[in-house]
């Protein structure tokens, strides 16, 4: 069974259609990319699955459950986790204590006011577990505002993975990104991918990124599906060629 | 540029340094409160103005939760001071002539009030949250000032004063002297105070601060946001009642000015002023506050216009308030 069903999604804003009947599958351990030229509606789309907000029509059925109108929060605690193009990350904390907080809130005590000593022993564990996962361990106790490009996109993804995810969302995690970078994370992405074999979903321009990674793609143009299928065959596809990998090439 | 290393979370600052100098002024704050009355007086003062401190540092310091550690501006926290100023002063006037009973029904009318309009207001943000409490606060101000009969109105209610505390082992004539005042009402901060901070180091606390921060971040790691504040603006509201009805008792007398909307903005002018991004500032700015009122008043009917400039120059060239200030002065 799939574990992600988008049926038909819309979104219209006002007479603008962001969104036009997309469909998609999503199966467990799949990591599945989603591309298209500036203004395709891949965003929108994210923010539709990971309920920004709730689309016109269709309907998102995550792990058998409908959850097209249920809250952000409550997608959380089903398990859907997802990172954002523009890195959103609580500046003002360490790295240690945003990852901090995202562990607190899956470990159920986001209403607690305190801890006992052993939950408070798994947190800090499972925390430099997650800084070393995500090789800002060093960075640990520095402000995450003055961490480079990278080192908060990395720790935006571990915050995003210490929710304990079956499918994690990641919109554009290369974006900005020197060479350097871009190899770091797509590294850890496949870790991820490969080792804990969580679904992916990600957003992406980078095409070496893409085709390094994905196990199938989705190619969106003006809302609407264009194409899907391997990366051999979206590299194939001449509509595909046309719309986008022309563009770039 | 060197960016302001404050710790966001208190007791969790990204350096040790930062923790000396973090305990190192918790010293120095307590130190400076519990020897108030015997200084006060040297410098000008008078115990009754170290009451004043005191009470509207805890009144600052409420807000503060909501504004400094949950990132949410309310401006019309006069109205949970002002409730629990009456809701102390018509207990001891109508109901039962006790300090500690009175408090308690001004704590309950408040925090009553502070749940209702809460989640009323919950999903609002900025300045339409700002705005909206106002308008809430100037409806129970507009109730005390009508209610003549009850409220005693526009004169405010007089013919009641605070009681004696029984302890059991031993009974505390809080008119005995200002001093005995005093000392209770900084028991009752020092209690509020360590509630807070406690609150703000556990895992409700951080999220608070996560909502602060990022908001959008906060959602989608599973925080439902709209109950997250609405907890912290009851919370907030909840010590300020509580000081309102210090503020009450201190001078037996309470008037509707209590929770009219300027009094609001002051908590508000208080808390920027000594740094709303300290756990401490808030004090530090009630105390400016409050000594240059006293000072500046007893020469002046405009004293406002010269809290309004000093106000407005911490603003803009200290936007972190005082406290900001004394941080950088010590190397970030």
């Amino acid at each position: 069974m799939s574990l992600l069903q988008v049926r038909n999604v819309s979104k219209h804003f006002g007479r603008l259609i962001a969104v036009n009947g997309v469909s998609l599958d999503v199966q467990p351990g799949e990591l599945r990319a989603v591309i298209g030229p500036n203004g395709a509606g891949k965003t929108t789309f994210f923010n539709l699955v990971s309920g920004f907000f709730p689309p016109t029509s269709g309907s998102i059925v995550f792990d058998g459950v409908d959850i097209t109108r249920l809250s952000e929060h409550k997608r959380v605690e089903m398990g859907m986790a997802r990172t954002f193009q523009i890195t959103e990350i609580f500046p003002e904390l360490s790295a240690r204590e945003n990852i901090r907080v995202a562990v607190e809130v899956a470990s159920g005590a986001r209403l607690k006011p305190w801890l006992l000593h052993a939950a408070k022993q798994r947190v800090a564990a499972r925390v430099d577990q997650l800084l070393e996962m995500g090789g800002i361990a060093e960075m640990g106790d520095r402000l995450v505002g003055e961490l480079s490009h990278g080192d908060q996109r990395a720790t935006e993804i571990m915050m995003s993975l210490a929710l304990n995810p079956r499918l994690l969302l990641l919109d554009e995690p290369t974006a900005g990104m020197g060479d350097q970078e871009t190899y770091h994370v797509t590294k850890l992405i496949r870790r991820l991918h490969r080792d804990q074999h969580l679904s992916i979903v990600l957003i992406e321009h980078d095409m070496r990124v893409i085709f390094h990674l994905a196990d199938r793609i989705m190619v969106l143009a003006e809302g609407a599906v264009l194409a899907e299928g391997t990366p051999d065959e979206i590299a194939a596809n001449e509509r595909v060629q046309a719309a986008y990998l022309g563009k770039a090439a | 540029m060197s960016a302001i290393r404050e710790t966001t979370v208190p007791g969790v600052p990204a350096n040790p340094a930062a923790t000396l100098r973090e305990h190192g002024l918790t010293l120095g704050v307590w130190l400076a409160l519990l020897t108030m009355p015997y200084w006060m007086g040297a410098v000008g003062g008078y115990t009754e103005l170290a009451s004043r401190v005191v009470i509207m540092g805890l009144a600052a310091m409420a807000l503060n939760f909501l504004l400094g550690f949950t990132g949410v501006l309310s401006f019309g926290h006069a109205a949970y001071f002002g409730l629990g100023a009456y809701g102390t002063a018509m207990t001891i006037k109508y109901l039962a002539p006790s300090t500690p009973l009175g408090l308690l029904v001004g704590i309950a009318a408040a925090t009553v009030a502070a749940m209702v309009i809460g989640f009323l207001i919950r999903k609002l943000r900025g300045v339409y949250f700002a705005m909206v409490t106002i308008a809430f606060g100037q409806v129970f101000y507009f109730i005390t000032f009508r209610w003549n009969n009850v409220t005693g109105g526009d004169d405010g209610l007089t013919g009641w004063r605070r009681q004696p505390l029984h302890l059991g082992f031993a009974n505390v004539d809080l008119l005995a002297s200002d001093k005995v005042f005093y000392y209770f009402a900084l028991a009752v901060f020092a209690g509020c105070v360590a509630v807070m901070a406690f609150i703000l180091r556990s895992p409700f606390g951080r999220t608070l601060i996560a909502v602060r921060e990022n908001e959008r971040r906060a959602r989608f790691l599973g925080i439902p946001v709209e109950q997250h504040i609405w907890l912290s603006f009851v919370i907030s509201g909840l010590f300020a009642s509580i000081a309102g009805g210090l503020y009450g008792l201190l001078s037996n007398f309470v008037d509707p000015r209590a929770l009219r909307w300027d009094m609001s903005g002051n908590f508000v002018i208080m808390a920027v002023l000594g740094g709303m991004r300290s756990f401490w500032g808030p004090l530090i700015g009630a105390a400016i506050f409050v000594v240059l009122q006293d000072f500046v008043s007893s020469r002046t009917e405009n004293w406002m216009s010269f809290v309004g400039v000093f106000f407005m120059l911490v603003v803009l060239f200290f936007p972190r308030g005082v406290m900001g200030i004394l941080k950088r002065r010590s190397g970030k």
